[in-house]
């Protein structure tokens, strides 16, 4: 294969999950390597490279590391691993298939950042993930990779601990994240001052997504410039796009960052199941705005796709074929922002469930002339609106869904009923296989 | 006379010594993991093994847990009320979920969801009538190429058909 896997490439292999197997494929040689490097020379290398926030929002690494006051001490890395933007399920792959290449990029990232304590927050839910990265950390910790000396010689501590949530989607904010780690509810914090400044414990905080840090060992090994050159613009890299929805090989798949979306999902997903057409996709996670079948031959770069009007978000790629009703999707997905908001901020408390109940009123038949414009209200008056972005993620769906399909919702109110019945809803499709970093799942 | 009255942080004293006991071994190693003076950020694993000892989090079980890290049994109460895995009400032996999100929904799960609660014969979130099953639904477990997914006791089973389903709850002993 010519295409450069930075990720995905030991995937499947036997027992990747061991620190046997990581070893014998060169692992934690680039720990070795940046040992011997000044920590300054590897941020600065991060910066070169053009990595980008795989969780969602895109941020700058290199450029968010900076941002940590020189002088406070201790310092707290904690890595993101709630990943619960419905459509997106690549994190927990790289924890079940290379824990020992996030737990090198964890060591990396602490010793460029003089940080000696790291917490990995995973979602309750990924028990078994879970089991599987304190399996790999305490192999680490055995073999001296990890503990009170870096690869048993650097005299720097480190401590690799993880956290694992409860069930709530809202703590995959970075804030409330910091908020359910420290034993609370997850209420997102108001920002500024932000985690880098005040984070857990009120100390200096990097928070990154799992798949960010796992990119670092690659940076220190081969260059920040070699991963930019992968990339284009201002995002460097690949990225683990996630396909979901109907098309006939759905799952993870490592592309450069500014890969095709039209190409992965007719050419590397084999196109919508039955043949069918694309009527929709939504390309970021369950929050980014749709994109309408006819618009998907877009790349899927962060600036790109905001261009298009939408957002890369994290990663994952919703694919809906023409027999969809896209009021019953938005239903659904309105149900889940409205189960998932924390009540902290009424618009976004109140709101939630208002779009709620209108989308499923007009869904069932019942919607009135003009309830498609009080929709479109109710969205505006929730994002940007609120604390945290949750509020922007639950009207994004409702402003564009709209804005895209607006006729159909009309046809709902006008003919009294769903104009796709219940047949065509959920084509059960068990005969499909999962594609996950080239292996089947 | 048990006292169940949450703003009591004594509370815990009319659990079994033997599992209090039990609690706090299991919760010892995972103090350590947090600075001395930030024992409270170990509140949902404490919250974890008492649900997991004592088989929901009942208002003495949520003072145990505030009484080892130093808080309030009001800030127990707070977190255990927030997050959807915890229960302070009894559940059956078996806790079944189901995603129904977007991923899972497009690919059949609601009709997953419809048939299951007649064959347990439950409405979402209850529990068969022996107390064998909780059924609910969740949102997205993160499975959504290989969906529909379930959780049977917080273990994910993947690509779920109608009748790997109903063949799991039959199975659940």
């Amino acid at each position: 294969m010519s295409e450069t896997l930075i990720l995905t490439k030991r995937w499947g292999t036997k027992d990747s999950a061991t620190l046997a197997s990581y070893r014998s494929a060169g692992g934690y040689s680039s720990l070795e390597k940046g040992l011997g490097m000044a920590p300054s020379a590897i941020v600065d290398e991060v910066k070169t490279s053009n990595l980008r926030g795989r969780g969602g929002a895109g941020f700058a690494t290199g450029l968010k590391w900076t941002f940590l006051p020189k002088d406070v001490r201790p310092r707290y890395l904690t890595v993101n691993a709630d990943e619960s933007e419905p459509g997106t399920f690549k994190d927990r792959y790289i924890i079940e298939h290379d824990p020992h290449q996030l737990i090198e990029g964890i060591a990396l990232t602490c010793w460029a950042n003089d940080i000696h304590t790291a917490y990995v927050y995973i979602r309750g839910e990924f028990a078994r993930q879970a089991r599987i990265l304190e399996a790999a950390i305490a192999e680490a910790y055995q073999a001296g990779i990890i503990g009170p000396k870096l690869l048993g010689k650097a005299d720097f501590p480190l401590d690799i601990f993880v956290h694992r949530g409860a069930g709530a989607y809202i703590c995959g904010e970075e804030s409330a994240l910091l908020e359910s780690l420290e034993g609370k509810k997850g209420y997102p914090r108001l920002k500024p001052p932000f985690p880098a400044v005040v984070g857990l414990y009120g100390k200096p905080t990097i928070i990154n997504n799992v798949e960010t840090i796992a990119n670092i060992p690659w940076i220190v090994t081969n260059g920040g410039a070699a991963f930019a050159a992968l990339g284009m613009g201002k995002s460097g890299g690949t990225r683990l796009f996630c396909v979901s929805g109907h098309v006939n090989r759905p799952g993870v798949y490592e592309k450069p960052v500014h890969y095709n979306l039209k190409k992965l999902i007719m050419e590397d997903c084999g196109g919508v199941v039955g043949g069918r057409k694309v009527k929709a996709v939504i390309p970021g996670g369950s929050s980014a705005p749709v994109l309408a079948g006819d618009e998907i031959d877009v790349s899927m770069e962060f600036d790109a796709l905001k261009a298009a009007g939408s957002m890369s978000g994290s990663g994952g790629v919703i694919v809906m074929d023409d027999s969809t009703c896209m009021v019953r999707a938005l239903s659904r997905i309105a149900k889940f922002y409205a189960e998932e908001s924390c009540g902290q901020c009424t618009p976004c408390r109140e709101g939630t469930p208002w779009m709620e109940a209108l989308i499923h009123k007009i869904e069932h038949g019942h919607g009135h002339p003009g309830d498609v414009d009080k929709l479109a209200q109710m969205a505006n008056s929730i994002g940007g609106q609120t604390i945290c972005a949750l509020g922007d993620a639950a009207a994004m769906p409702v402003q564009s869904f709209v804005k895209k399909f607006r006729a159909e919702f009309e046809q709902h109110i006008h003919e009294r009923r769903c104009p796709f019945g219940e047949h065509a809803w959920g084509k059960t499709q068990e005969s499909r296989d999962a594609v996950v970093g080239g292996m089947r799942a | 006379m048990p006292n169940s009255d949450l703003r009591s942080p004594g509370a815990w004293r009319d659990l079994p010594a033997e599992r209090v006991q039990r609690f706090d071994a299991e919760l010892a190693p995972i103090l350590k993991r947090y600075p001395d003076d930030r024992k409270a950020s170990a509140m949902i694993p404490a919250l974890r093994i008492g649900e997991h000892l004592f088989g929901h989090l009942t208002p003495e079980v949520m003072a145990l847990a505030a009484d080892r890290l130093g808080v309030s049994p009001a800030r127990a109460e707070e977190v255990a009320t927030f997050y959807v895995m915890f229960f302070t009400k009894p559940k059956g032996r078996h806790l079944v979920e189901l995603c129904t999100n977007i991923g899972c929904s497009l690919t059949g799960a609601d009709r997953i969801f419809e048939a299951l609660k007649r064959k347990l014969g439950v409405e979402n979130g209850g529990t068969t009538d022996d107390g064998r099953i909780t059924f609910r639904e969740v949102e997205c477990l993160g499975s959504c190429g290989t969906a529909p997914a379930m959780l049977i006791d917080e273990e994910m089973v993947e690509r779920v058909t109608l009748e790997k389903a109903e063949r799991i709850v039959e199975e659940l002993k």
